[in-house]
């Protein structure tokens, strides 16, 4: 059923665009608790595009990880800021020339990406959770174990920094 | 290949069905309801009879904070266990120390920061 | 029926699935239904009282025998309570952030209906082509934990939307509840994937269909007691319902909610314990296949039995949620924090640790 695959992937890619828009320039609310819903629909869009990719497992995840435990921890902050509806501020120069900058730099490297991208091989990658666990544990499996320093610092991080409230 | 995707089809279908039912509810119920008078005493939130004071919320704990964020941390590691699981039998006939010993590690560095944590007194809500 | 059989494979498919997901919606909420009134009559039971006895339709009376009994038993009584919340005063408090207010209800709902996609309910029904599961997907366990996760936000937006401290504090504490106990949950299971070997919820069921002895629930008691306790939490039930203790909190975060807006998130409360039940008999208890073993049913027949057990096994579990509602005080909670991450946490990872070594062992 190619139509339909192509219909959902327009369909999705549309959905995510949108809900990115709304969730940065949401011209009919500044609430911060709005653009964090609005990221969770974007996050959830992009899982239905990976899933067209056949890209299973990182769909799941995506939807596990980001839209099931970022977003909650982007909401308790906000919460934990009690964050009012944020005030229309001018735009500060400085930040306006550091984000083109990035943006550049953003589009610089996908459209090097999209022009030297080959065609896809004549047989598709398997985006289960199998073929995944193989590579993952044989070819990369140092920077799987790095990975781990890097969640220790983040932990030691996060509980460095609310110590001060726990004493 | 086609047939795992496939499979995604009925999830969007029952997504459709589960939105449309509690859509559809809600909308029957606003519309099929009682109409009451909105009095002045109904219209304060219940706070035991109480009268309310100041904003309905208000900033939280920062402990809330730090179980979320310790909950992120340990959600991704989770996540790496189940590709782990999965290959566990296949990968333990080519290198069984490897593989075995690539996970205990990774959980090893990993408990290091769950004991800190704990000795951080972050999982305690007595305080 | 045989002019199905002329169409393109495609096309069946779509029809299937279609029906599929039709049936077992009206399955889960007739379950739904059903189980409030189950719940009722536990409790009264328990509690030395007769229950739900009264509703029924005009004409019941006049049936000899069986109709009082009905009566007594409450059989219509979900009905008249579905009838009586769409007909309820469906009011919205000025104070309130109004969309979220509207949207919390769906939220908390849709997410425990889609996790009943994956579960597989039965074998096939004649044609081996038709599993009897919605969506047999490779990732199975990975969406569902997925889908759980979404739920948070139905519970944090309506505290949120209420605009009131106590529904406020009901959704806080909910959410930190869910997350904390979600972590076990996924440890725990680790486990059981380290035996199967694949993700996949059918493969789960056939690694157990053997018969009783098969069932992992032997290979992995401590699995399934973390995974058990962890669903109690993840369903906000006795007795870890702290985000509605009706003691301190009123109702949480569906205090300022009336109507079907509050009948939602009741009806997403027992459809999530429906799926828990489900999932804990396709992890632990066999899934379809019956205690003494069972190949993929062959006939129609066959197919039904294998339905009827896995609806039977659910069934016990749901009893098992309820009784412990009314046998058990609520935790406090610094000890259900204490007990999810100080205790689950250690307990899983041993857990997955000792299988690991037992299965290097024993693997050949």
């Amino acid at each position: 059923m190619p139509a339909l695959t192509d219909l959902l992937f327009y369909g999705f890619a549309g959905l995510a665009l949108l809900f990115g828009f709304l969730c940065v320039a949401n011209p009919l609310s500044r609430n911060p608790v709005t653009s964090a819903m609005f990221l969770v629909l974007t996050i959830c869009s992009l899982a239905g595009l990976f899933v067209l990719l056949n890209a299973f497992f990182l769909a799941a995840v995506q939807v596990l990880v980001y839209a099931g435990a970022v977003m909650v921890l982007f909401l308790f902050v906000i919460m934990l800021l009690d964050l009012k509806e944020e005030e229309r501020r001018k735009l500060n120069k400085v930040a306006l020339g550091a984000g083109t900058v990035a943006v550049a730099v953003i589009a610089g490297i996908l459209i090097r990406a999209v022009t030297s991208a080959k065609p896809a091989a004549d047989k598709l990658v398997e985006g289960t959770t199998k073929p995944l666990g193989r590579i993952l544990f044989t070819e990369y499996l140092l920077p799987f174990e790095i990975l781990s320093l890097l969640l220790l610092v983040a932990m030691v991080g996060v509980i460095l920094l609310s110590k001060k409230e726990l004493k | 290949m086609e047939s795992q995707l496939q499979q995604y089809l009925p999830v969007l279908v029952l997504f459709l069905v589960a939105a449309g039912f509690a859509g559809g509810t809600l909308v029957i119920s606003a519309l099929a309801g009682k109409v009451g008078r909105r009095t002045k005493t109904k219209d304060i939130p219940y706070e035991c009879g109480m009268l309310p004071e100041g904003p309905g919320s208000s900033r939280l704990s920062v402990k809330f904070y730090l179980v979320a964020l310790l909950f992120v941390l340990f959600d991704i590691e989770v996540v790496f266990m189940y590709p782990w699981a999965v290959v566990y039998k296949e990968l333990l006939t080519q290198n069984a120390a490897l593989i075995l010993g690539g996970m205990v590690s990774f959980l090893g560095v990993l408990f290091v920061g769950y004991l800190y944590a704990l000795k951080k007194g972050a999982f305690d809500w007595t305080r | 029926m045989d002019s199905i059989k002329y169409l393109d494979p495609t096309t069946q498919f779509v029809l299937f699935s279609i029906l599929k997901v039709m049936l077992v919606f009206a399955v889960a909420m007739t379950g739904v239904a059903y189980s409030v009134l189950v719940e009722r009559k536990v409790s009264a039971w328990i509690q030395d009282r007769p229950g739900p006895n009264r509703v029924a339709p005009f004409f019941v009376e006049f049936i000899p025998v069986i109709g009082p009994w009905l009566t007594r038993l409450g059989i219509f009584q979900p009905m008249a309570d579905g009838l009586k919340s769409f007909l309820k005063e469906d009011f919205t408090p000025s104070y309130v952030r109004k969309v979220y207010f509207w949207l919390a209800p769906a939220i908390a709902c849709v997410p425990s209906l889609m996790t009943l996609a994956v579960i597989p309910f039965g074998s096939t029904l004649g044609n081996a082509a038709n599993k009897m599961v919605i969506a047999d997907l490779n990732v199975g366990i990975l969406y569902s934990f997925g889908i759980v996760s979404l739920g948070v936000y139905g519970i944090v937006l309506a505290g949120y939307a209420a605009n009131s401290k106590y529904p406020f504090l009901g959704g806080i504490r909910s959410s930190a509840q869910m997350i904390s106990y979600e972590i076990a949950m996924g440890m725990s299971v680790v486990a059981v994937f380290l035996l199967v070997g694949d993700l996949n919820l059918s493969s789960v069921v056939d690694y157990q269909r053997g018969g009783l002895h098969q069932w992992l629930i032997w290979k992995q008691p401590l699995a399934f007691v973390i995974f058990m306790i962890a669903a109690f939490a993840e369903t906000n039930r006795l007795p870890f319902d702290l985000p509605e203790s009706e003691t301190e909190l009123v109702g949480g975060y569906h205090t300022e909610y009336s109507s079907m807006k509050f009948a939602l998130f009741f009806m997403g409360e027992y459809a999530a314990m429906i799926a828990a039940s489900g999932m804990m008999v396709t992890l632990f208890l066999g899934g379809w296949s019956s205690p003494f073993g069972s190949e993929p049913a062959g006939t129609i027949l066959g197919g039904l039995v294998h339905i009827g057990w896995f609806l039977a096994k659910v069934a016990a579990l749901m009893v098992v949620f309820i009784w412990t509602r009314w046998m058990l005080p609520r935790f406090r909670y610094d000890q259900l924090m204490d007990l999810g991450w100080r205790r689950f946490i250690p307990l899983a990872l041993a857990n997955i640790l000792v299988t690991a070594l037992i299965v290097a062992f024993t693997h050949k």
